[in-house]
């Protein structure tokens, strides 16, 4: 357990194992993403109510549920890096803000595009949008406080303890928001949920959850690996390996 | 298969617009997602090999401006 | 001398806090005068009628204060930080946790509390029925506090980097926002004649937890700053 945990902290064995990794989770991710995007796009019947338009559904689903859960990988790895100041979990940290970023904003312009045939607007303040929307800022905010200090040893402390505030925030932010809209929900709109999901339906759905999850992974590696580079760049594994490239 | 044509894949009974612009603009965040990072690195280890091979090649400062 | 208790050493930091916060009453007044004019940038920006503005009374109040707070806040460890003296309270051996929650407890007694106090003349400026006031200024001075624990962490996150002012406000106030949600509702409530008083609950539990929590963020965020 123990030795596994310091190879962990490895830069150079971190740096071999995830290009391993992603030399068959990229491929798998690829082909998982286009056959699940296939599945929902051609090979399930319309809903009923919202006809094709609800076909949004298989990205815009995945996206805000790994977000969020990429939150909290974040703060997990915040956690490990402020308790046993594992380097690697610090770069692990600092690679899920943007990663996040990116797929809560793909939730919501997805949310968005989805809103206009549907609700008739592109934008509605409703409970779960503006809780993404929340979700985008507090991302954002990691991202802004890494950038403004200098020193990115304490860059990466300061957003672990701004990501831990976020984490026993979100739940309340979440049921505040939620309690926010019950009040002042308009009468005009209404939503689908509560309804149930057709198997039909849901498998596809399931599967390209799994698949975004697939996604953050390789994103994250990815990430990981640049950032590992950098910050090794006075080692001679670093130097040993610029210098592969150059000779062949 | 749900759809008869290609043509009705693409129109999808009127919303093909709105389900066709959302899953390009995914495809487009998600490729940048990916290409951003493998371009740092990329482009980082091409400038570590370019001062390795400055500091190696030991000569004088006035030969480093060629590279 | 004597080696301070922790209590005794949390209550002289606090009325020092309080004795340099009460030497500068023009700074004091900023946050007040910063209250006043936004609220009468409302009138100008949504029009005079009375009727309006009204409506919009709760909100506006709570957000005026909530970006008074907000820009105070990056000030509550700046001149500490400069001056060294926060390095000598790193090093006490008094619990960090209360020595955060007493320059808290400082900066909200010298804000929240007289913005709290003061909101009510704001309140009849805007037209807002008076029935509502007592239930503004329990929930902003309930509130206010909530948010000077939180932007204390803000604060004590930003206080190493020399340009803070912006960034503080990206990090906090996405968590001001359940409070706002809270503090507007409990006016609104007032207004339409219901009791205001689970909302005040509801602000209370969050000040509970942010007391429990928010001074180990500040003092790790402090720690953190001092390296810098």
């Amino acid at each position: 357990m123990w030795t596994l945990f310091h190879k962990f902290g490895s830069p150079p064995w971190l740096y071999r194992l995830s290009g391993a990794i992603l030399r068959w989770l990229l491929p798998i991710t690829v082909v998982a993403l286009v056959a699940g995007s296939v599945w929902g796009l051609l090979f399930t019947a319309p809903d009923f109510r919202q006809g094709n338009s609800y076909r949004i559904i298989y990205i815009h689903v995945p996206a805000a549920v790994v977000a969020l859960a990429g939150y909290y990988v974040m703060a997990i790895a915040g956690a490990v890096s402020l308790i046993w100041r594992m380097k690697m979990a610090d770069i692990a940290m600092r690679a899920c803000a943007p990663i996040g970023a990116a797929l809560t904003f793909i939730a919501l312009v997805t949310g968005s595009i989805w809103g206009k045939p549907t609700w008739g607007t592109w934008w509605v303040w409703d409970a779960r949008i503006t809780s993404m929307l929340i979700l985008l800022f507090l991302y954002l905010g990691v991202v802004a406080l890494y950038e403004a200090y200098e020193n990115k040893a304490l860059a990466a402390k300061a957003c672990a303890v701004l990501s831990l505030v976020g984490t026993v925030n979100i739940p309340i932010i979440y049921k505040s928001v939620d309690w926010w809209y019950s009040l002042h929900q308009p009468a005009s709109i209404k939503f689908t949920g509560g309804s149930t999901i057709d198997p039909s339906m849901l498998y596809p759905l399931l599967f390209m959850i799994l698949a975004f999850y697939a996604l953050f992974t390789c994103a994250l590696l990815l990430n990981m690996r640049a950032e590992i580079l950098q910050r090794e760049q006075r080692t001679a594994w670093v130097r040993a390996l610029a210098g592969e490239r150059g000779g062949s | 298969m749900y759809f008869e044509s290609l043509a009705a894949v693409v129109q999808m009974e009127g919303h093909g617009a709105f389900v066709w612009s959302a899953y390009f603009i995914t495809i487009g965040v998600i490729v940048f997602m990916v290409y951003a990072p493998r371009r740092r690195e990329k482009r980082f280890l091409r400038q570590l090999e370019g001062q390795i091979r400055r500091a190696e090649g030991g000569s004088p400062p006035s030969a480093s401006k060629e590279v | 001398m004597t080696p301070a208790s922790a209590a005794g050493f949390c209550f002289r930091l606090l009325r020092r806090q309080l004795v340099l916060g009460l030497r500068r009453p023009v700074e004091l007044g900023n946050p007040l005068l910063f209250f006043a004019m936004v609220v009468a940038l409302f009138p100008l920006g949504l029009g005079p009628a009375p009727d309006t503005l009204a409506d919009f009374a709760p909100g506006i109040l709570w957000i005026v204060a909530l970006l008074s707070n907000l820009l105070t806040s990056d000030a509550v460890f700046r001149s500490d930080l400069e001056d060294g003296s926060l390095e000598q309270l790193l090093l006490a051996p008094q619990p960090l946790y209360f020595s955060a929650l007493a320059y808290v407890l400082a900066h909200w007694l010298l804000t929240g509390l007289l913005l709290g106090l003061v909101s009510p003349v704001f309140a009849l400026m805007l037209g807002l029925a008076p029935a509502a006031i007592p239930a503004l200024a329990f929930s902003l001075l309930l509130g206010t506090a909530v948010l000077s624990l939180i932007g204390g962490i803000g604060g004590a996150l930003t206080v190493g980097l020399k340009r803070g002012g912006m960034l503080i406000s990206l990090l906090i106030l996405p968590f001001y926002m359940p409070v706002l949600i809270f503090g507007s509702s409990a006016v609104q409530a007032a207004l339409n004649g219901s009791p205001a008083g689970p909302y005040l609950a509801i602000l209370g539990a969050l000040l509970c937890i942010s007391i429990a929590l928010a001074p180990m963020a500040i003092a790790a965020g402090l720690r953190i700053s001092v390296d810098t």
